[in-house]
């Protein structure tokens, strides 16, 4: 496929855009990117493309645009079908989807109320972090990846947030490899894999840049 | 599927039940409702639901699914000869789930807002729901339903609320008619399928029961 075919309007930093360039690289699928600036003027084909939320990521697949980063990747996976990310089984599928689901609906914001926070604040957002990843290892069980064997979906949806951690390691002074070891393991596991270790920004420039958005927020 | 046994836990009024229930009586497929009371959660519940703890659950000989849409997504792959909820097209897929995930971000949240607030904040929920209504109905377009032709993924995720749309409307002081007459004409259509009409709850006995949780939760 031509590589004009698949466009990403993208953000550098987003762990939401990495899952999309993990998928497209597991697939083998080449892509055009492009960088938009989320805090200055937004693109006009980002506001036409994503009207209702305006976030990225979006995927333009033959100009015809998609958004909200978990249905790219199952759009992803329907479109190049190898190697297949989501399980075979109609019960596999729904179980990924729900650890996907668990994924978006928590990870993300409790790191956030972290590095948004100090104090007791802070120490309430450590421990429910904590407990996520203990969810999450819980659904690991004893299996090299959520899937099993292979690297896949959840896999895509998780390994990028991990990408931060180093920033909320640091301002909420923990480390998640003490806590939950398991949860560690399955991190380098994955950043193992090119794929995820040619996209994922360096930690310490996540760092910078959570660094920046507290400035921002006021929070010292 | 001869032997299939099937168990909804579920509650009456859960706009997410009734997603389930639709899908399945769209699919024909008999199951076992067991009723929870939220405020005192059964065992087993709290064994097939342990993150979450929610309802509804499905569990498909044995096995739970949970999340309403990932539920639905299961029925749809399980019993997928019957009634097709969604398309074969990847494209269409992604914008299908995107719309189900938008009803899922936006609509709830918002109508517990209109009886459970007052005054301003009341006010800006009214105007916050009305607003989302209509964005759906630009989704909806001409189309008879979400899906196009036929009855699909969107429109269950989305027609249950309809039952509430008459609680809202009483507390709110809006006529969701008046302001989106399309989108009414729609869910009329919809309550015309025998899986709808069956499985959707009385809008008074909603009303009634909203009442008696704002005299509980100390709401005027």
């Amino acid at each position: 496929m031509a590589k004009e075919d698949v466009l990403l309007l993208d953000f550098w930093v987003s762990p939401f855009c990495s899952r999309v360039k993990i998928a497209l690289a597991e697939k083998g699928v080449a892509y055009q990117q492009r960088g938009e600036d989320i805090f200055g003027g937004k693109s006009e084909l980002f506001l036409k493309s994503n009207p209702i939320y305006q976030k990225v990521p979006v995927l333009l697949h033959d100009g015809k645009p998609m958004c909200e980063s978990t249905n790219i990747v199952q759009y992803i996976d329907e479109t190049w079908p190898s190697p297949p990310l989501l399980p075979s089984s109609a019960y596999d599928r729904a179980r990924a989807r729900f650890w996907a689901d668990f994924i978006d609906k928590k990870l993300f914001d409790a790191g956030g109320n972290i590095w948004k926070t100090k104090g007791e604040d802070q120490a309430a957002a450590k421990k429910e972090l904590i407990q996520i990843l203990k969810y999450l290892e819980g659904g690991l069980g004893d299996k090299d990846y959520f899937g099993g064997d292979s690297f896949g979906f959840v896999d895509i949806i998780a390994i990028p947030l991990t990408n931060w951690f180093f920033a909320y390691e640091k301002f909420g002074n923990f480390k998640v490899e003490e806590e939950c070891p398991k949860f560690a393991a399955w991190t380098k596991r994955c950043l193992g894999r090119e794929s995820v270790a040619k996209t994922l920004p360096d930690p310490q420039q996540v760092f910078e840049f959570v660094s920046m958005m507290r400035k921002m927020h006021g929070i010292e | 599927m001869a032997g299939d046994k099937v168990v909804v836990l579920g509650t009456y009024g859960s706009m997410f039940s009734m997603r389930v229930q639709v899908a399945l009586a769209e699919k024909g497929i008999e199951y076992e409702n067991k009723e929870e009371d939220l405020a005192n959660k059964s065992p087993l519940l709290l064994e097939v639901n342990p993150v979450h703890k929610k309802i509804p659950v499905l569990i498909h000989n044995g096995k739970p699914v949970c999340e309403s849409l990932i539920i639905v997504q299961y029925i749809d792959e399980v019993w997928h000869d019957k009634n097709p909820l969604l398309p074969s097209d990847p494209y269409q897929r992604a914008q299908a789930r995107f719309w189900a995930d938008f009803v899922d971000k936006k609509v709830y949240d918002c109508g517990r807002r209109i009886w459970a607030t007052k005054g301003e904040e009341k006010e800006a929920a009214k105007k916050e729901f009305i607003g989302i209504m209509k964005t759906l109905e630009g989704e909806l377009g001409n189309k008879p339903y979400f899906g196009g032709e036929d009855f699909g993924y969107v429109d269950v995720a989305l027609i249950p609320f309809y039952c509430w749309f008459h609680a809202y409307e009483n507390f709110g002081n809006f006529k969701t008619e008046t302001e989106c007459p399309k989108l009414v004409e729609w869910a009329k259509r919809c309550m015309q399928r025998e899986s709808v009409s069956k499985s959707l709850a009385d809008p008074h006995k909603i009303y009634e029961f909203v009442v008696s949780l704002k005299k509980k939760l100390g709401i005027e």
